[in-house]
């Protein structure tokens, strides 16, 4: 547990002096930051316009303006997510390889799974913090909604978004487990959350197995009802395996370390 | 304290490591000695737990390196040949974290870290970034994180490459301060380093223990003379008597060959004599069966020769290969 411990606090410190947080945080906020002005402006507009209609003598149509912008405003998350997240992890293994450092890892009294879960949880907390002032916007929102939409919609959306994160950190860290160039890892990660991604449109398309397989791998088909605040059991069962066989995979790369090296 | 046993490491159809054997007493500093490529860092990798060995056993402190490894990995500290530094860390929040990863007690931990940053002299280094040291610092703070948990055996690969004469000599002083209470393996390619440092000498080429010995009698078998080495089936103390008439000869060794009573005599003759043939005359002349003959400075005169004569800035495509 220590040496877990150990590795996790050297990664944090690592992501603090590092120019890829420096530059993919800041990167995420901004553009997460326009996109939610955004959705909010048009969402008061819209909620203005329909009750702008009501007054003029039609039904008032129930318009719930939190919501839509929460669940518009998560979905988008999701796309940056599947773009900026897999920078975040391109180094973590091609680098200490690179320099030589994971000789000294691998020839301390510490496990492989210590080193690996050690550096998946830095990831993931980096993660929280870069997403963490999003909360507030929409916590924002919600507070000042007349009346207060359920608040399991943002715990359920945000919910999609660390399982979503995750699995990008899990399958970044693989890849870059198999390299010594990180930007080879990072091309690769991106590629296939990209290829994740892609398949969705197809899946659309079609109605065989095929398509049903398609939509089954398509990474935002299982994220999408956490947007919507609804927690479903085949995205839990889909991230989780995910990010399991992720985990387990690195596991054995980093295994692999010691016997490929000449 | 450590013992190597038929160790082999192939990588593919190529052997890095050939059958070698050999064992460190505590307290003792043994070096490696030998041309670049010669299997230096693929053995220390292997004591270290870094790579698997194809073949045979190597056992630190009793356990053995592959079956125990967490055992060994917690009794040694390693220096690979290029530092393994975090580039973004300050020399002492790298000790800290390295005196983590190797179970360093958590109350004892600022003590050993000021201790390593002591003996390494970097104790005024330790708030710099380590990316702002020059060479000679980033070698002795991968010093510094060998010796940071206090380990029984250390091993240091190349440990004066790279420094400037003076801090060759510090580092050198460094390591024989550690002795005694440590079991020290360190690797070079320079041949006066192992006659300043070392109690004992492994030489390895081409994967191979050509010789194993004190300085001293490396040196001596350098300078003083031709060794001659033979294998007869004779009795032990005839032979010694015959061997010792020749005039020339100034010493003798005999030591069995396994079975059948042959004996294996190394002879020492001076300088610049070629006693072969009166050895040989000798020896069939009382009738004794003759098996080999054979000059045996040679190939440790070709490997001295490479490690002599090579350029002390390493051939950077080389070294490259090897990582």
């Amino acid at each position: 547990m220590r040496g877990l411990y150990a590795i996790y606090r050297k990664e944090m410190s690592h992501y603090f002096v590092s120019p890829v947080a420096y530059a993919v945080v800041p990167i995420f906020l901004i553009l997460s930051a326009v996109f939610f002005n955004m959705y909010l402006a048009d969402g008061i507009k819209a909620s203005f316009e329909a009750s702008m209609e009501a007054t003029q003598g039609g039904a008032a149509i129930p318009f719930d303006v939190p919501s839509a912008v929460l669940g518009a405003f998560l979905s988008l998350v999701g796309t940056i997510l599947l773009f900026l997240t897999p920078l975040l992890t391109m180094g973590v293994y091609s680098e200490e390889r690179k320099r030589g450092t994971m000789e000294l890892l691998l020839t301390s009294p510490i496990t492989d799974w210590q080193i690996v879960l050690g550096k998946f949880f830095a990831s993931v907390s980096l993660f929280i913090i870069m997403i963490l002032p999003t909360v507030l916007y929409v916590v924002y929102m919600f507070a000042h909604s007349e009346p207060v939409p359920p608040w399991r919609l943002i715990a359920g959306g945000y919910l999609g978004v660390l399982l979503l994160g995750a699995t990008l950190l899990a399958i970044g860290s693989f890849l870059s487990a198999l390299t010594e160039n990180q930007i080879v890892a990072g091309v690769l990660v991106l590629g296939i959350s990209l290829l994740l991604w892609v398949v969705g449109f197809f899946a659309g398309t079609g109605n065989g197995v095929v398509a049903q397989t398609l939509q089954y791998v398509a990474i935002l088909q299982h994220y999408n009802p956490f947007v919507r605040g609804v927690i479903d059991t085949t995205g839990l069962i889909f991230f989780g395996s995910w990010i399991f066989f992720a985990i387990f995979l690195t596991m054995r790369a980093v295994d692999s370390m010691r016997w490929r090296r000449a | 304290m450590i013992e190597v046993q038929d160790l082999t490491k192939s990588f593919g159809d190529k052997t890095a490591v050939d059958h070698i054997s050999f064992s460190v007493k505590k307290g003792e500093i043994l070096g490696f000695l030998g041309p670049n490529g010669a299997g230096k860092t693929t053995t220390m990798r292997v004591l270290t737990g870094y790579l698997p060995a194809t073949g045979g056993t190597a056992k630190i402190a009793g356990f053995d390196v592959f079956d125990d490894s967490m055992e060994v990995r917690r009794r040694i500290g390693y220096l690979p040949e290029n530092p393994p530094l975090y580039f973004d860390m300050t020399v002492g929040s790298y000790l800290d974290f390295v005196a983590r990863i190797k179970n360093v007690p958590p109350e004892k931990r600022a003590a050993r870290v000021e201790a390593a940053l002591e003996m390494a002299k970097i104790t005024d280094k330790r708030n710099e970034l380590i990316k702002r040291l020059s060479r000679g610092y980033k070698q002795r703070v991968g010093l510094a994180q060998a010796i940071v948990h206090d380990p029984d055996v250390i091993i240091l690969d190349e440990p004066t490459v790279g420094l400037d004469p003076k801090q060759i000599i510090e580092v050198r002083n460094l390591i024989k301060g550690l002795a005694g209470s440590h079991t020290i393996i360190l690797s070079t390619h320079i041949l006066p380093e192992v006659s300043m440092t070392c109690d004992r000498v492994v030489i390895i080429n081409r994967g191979k223990i050509v010789a194993v010995d004190t300085p001293e009698n490396l040196t001596l078998q350098l300078k003083g003379g031709e060794r001659i080495r033979v294998e007869v089936q004779a009795p032990e103390k005839p032979l010694r008597d015959a061997l010792a008439q020749i005039s020339g000869v100034r010493k003798v060794e005999i030591s069995a060959l396994g079975s059948a009573g042959r004996l294996v005599a190394t002879v020492e003759a001076n300088q610049g004599q070629d006693l072969r043939s009166q050895i040989a005359a000798k020896v069939v002349g009382q009738g004794w069966a003759l098996y080999e003959l054979r000059g045996m400075n040679l190939s440790l005169e070709e490997i001295f020769l490479q490690l002599t004569t090579e350029d002390a800035t390493q051939n950077p495509t080389e070294k490259a290969e090897r990582n």
